[in-house]
């Protein structure tokens, strides 16, 4: 009895917490499919000098598509912001493809001299804050004349080591006896790693890419300091300019910011969350 | 011969890539460090001497400070509580996934609603009204608590999902030997799980570090780049800096962060091998 008694307070806590996690995305959306006048009941008191508190709901009286309709049609420059945000993620993970995972390859499943000192350089550049190599992406960014381009987010990204140590740790457990039977067979070097490493370790790659495309999609360091022209502005830093009297807008740029990472994040969980473990924990 | 650099060929492009981008450009930092703003003037140590002793600098790395020291123990306790219960109720597993949902939005899109929870007269005042005043969340000494909550809600998910893992990681009959023997609830935690998790605690605690520089995001989106002073961060002020480009402060306190960053690293790391040995 007592013990059903513990189990009942440890689930309350633990939905109590889930449904914190969630609550935003709900109100959010319930925010964007709520009409301009009803909205503006919502949030008056900040508008208006009104008395009275902010009212966020879960359900609104009359739902409606308009906001979604605004967002389609009229309004360009959320839409080239969107743009912008996938094309530097889709960037960053095509270059990280490239030369992330051969090079992770190499890292895990190869010994050479330097391999140490390497895997030491990658291990603590992962550690540090984006504020340490600022200056230094700035120089190289300078040099090449690349500022204000979408190339100077896109291109450090695309070394970030992260992914790579991700990769690495997936990498590492793809047993050796398999490149051994590849070898007998006559396979080179480069045909190993196309068609044993990659499809061995495809879920790491996959894991990897996911952790990455999730930094690509919120970042605001790098470009608040590198892009000027807000032409080429992420969503991210497009969305916190949005004035709260276009509230119903706002909500519904919010919600469909969020979508490409949803979808994403609902057809691979199992991915993620072992990105994530590879992150830290060696199996 | 040939074999024994195949592997360098593999890694050549993608380490070339952060030679070019992070460790070449690191260098000239490190020069630049120790260079007068403009011209190449050798100045010593001097631009060090000017960032310790700048006031903005203090502030800033002590609230930095006192913000790693808050946020992280809390999350680590936090996190490590909610992955002892959910392995109790093995049928709410699937609750960890909803856990991970605040870390996988950007935190742009999130804006919005912090602004209306916590402004003067936003939501959060309206649900605490009748218990206390109403706060000005962002623009007084509790915007500090607001950035520390911030932080636990995006990061608790990733955090339990680790603990999780190293606690799967126990071997189940050790487990199983010592509830034979007699072992309480108690008993096996703080005698075997707590004793297994202390190896994965080191890279947890790290992660944790790093991912609480990204709280900047949210600072900046909801408090511009000079919030109310108890949360002026580190990263406030390399952004103010930059913008003024100061850069031989940013030189300077970039070497100096780095420096921290490894330092806190090695530290770590030696008092979990310690631990380990004895």
């Amino acid at each position: 009895m007592k013990k059903l008694f513990a189990h009942a307070i440890i689930a309350v806590m633990l939905f109590a917490v889930g449904m914190l996690a969630v609550l935003p995305v709900l109100i959010l959306f319930s925010g964007s499919i709520t009409g301009e006048a009803e909205l503006y009941g919502w949030i008056a008191p900040i508008l208006g000098g009104q008395e009275g508190f902010v009212r966020l709901r879960l359900f609104p009286d009359y739902p409606t598509l308009r906001n979604f309709v605004e967002l389609l049609l009229d309004s360009p420059e959320f839409f080239q912001m969107f743009w912008n945000t996938q094309r530097i993620s889709v960037e960053t993970l095509a270059g990280g493809l490239l030369f992330g995972v051969p090079c992770a390859w190499g890292l895990a499943q190869y010994r050479f001299p330097g391999r140490k000192a390497i895997l030491w350089c990658y291990i603590l550049l992962m550690i540090m804050p984006f504020q340490v190599t600022m200056l230094s992406e700035y120089l190289v960014l300078k040099k090449f004349g690349l500022l204000d381009t979408l190339a100077a987010v896109i291109l450090p990204g695309i070394f970030q080591t992260l992914p790579v140590f991700v990769m690495y740790r997936f990498f590492s457990s793809v047993p050796n006896a398999l490149l051994e039977a590849a070898r007998i067979d006559g396979a080179g070097e480069l045909g190993i790693f196309l068609k044993v490493g990659v499809p061995v370790g495809s879920s790491g790659i996959f894991s990897a890419m996911m952790l990455q495309f999730l930094e690509c999609q919120s970042m605001v360091e790098r470009p608040l300091i590198f892009l000027k022209n807000k032409q080429l502005w992420p969503l991210a830093l497009y969305l916190p300019e949005i004035s709260p009297e276009r509230a119903g807008f706002a909500m519904c740029a919010s919600f469909v910011a969020m979508l490409p990472v949803l979808l994403l994040f609902f057809s691979g969980q199992e991915y993620l969350e072992a990105g994530i473990v590879a992150s830290a924990i060696k199996e | 011969m040939k074999r024994k650099y195949t592997g360098f060929y593999f890694v050549l492009p993608g380490f070339a890539g952060v030679l070019l981008f992070y460790l070449v450009p690191f260098l000239d930092v490190m020069r630049r460090s120790v260079c007068a703003a403009l011209g190449d003037g050798f100045v010593g140590l001097a631009n060090y001497r000017t960032v310790l002793t700048n006031e903005a600098f203090q502030l800033a790395a002590k609230n930095t400070g006192r913000f790693l020291l808050t946020c992280i123990p809390c999350l680590l306790a936090l996190s490590l509580l909610m992955a002892l219960g959910i392995r109790e109720l093995c049928r709410l597993t699937w609750l960890k996934n909803l856990y991970l949902i605040p870390f996988v939005i950007p935190s742009a899109a999130t804006v919005l609603l912090w602004q209306l929870l916590l402004d003067r007269k936003g939501a959060l005042n309206g649900i605490l009204e009748g218990i206390t005043e109403p706060v000005d969340w962002m623009n007084s000494s509790a915007a500090f608590g607001v950035l520390v909550c911030c932080y636990i809600w995006k990061n608790l998910g990733y955090h339990v999902v680790l603990w999780l893992a190293g606690l799967h990681a126990v071997p189940k009959e050790i487990l199983e030997a010592a509830s034979m023997d007699g072992a309480g609830r108690r008993e096996l935690l703080f005698h075997i799980l707590l004793p297994y998790l202390r190896p994965v605690t080191f890279m947890i605690v790290v992660i944790a570090i790093v991912n609480s520089f990204k709280v900047f995001r949210e600072a900046w989106m909801l408090a511009g780049s000079y919030p109310q002073e108890n949360i002026y961060l580190l990263q406030h002020l390399f952004n103010n800096w930059f913008l003024e480009l100061s850069m031989d402060k940013l030189a300077a306190g970039a070497m100096l962060l780095a420096l921290a960053a490894a330092g806190i690293m090695g530290l770590l790391w030696k008092f979990w091998d310690k631990e380990e040995r004895s």
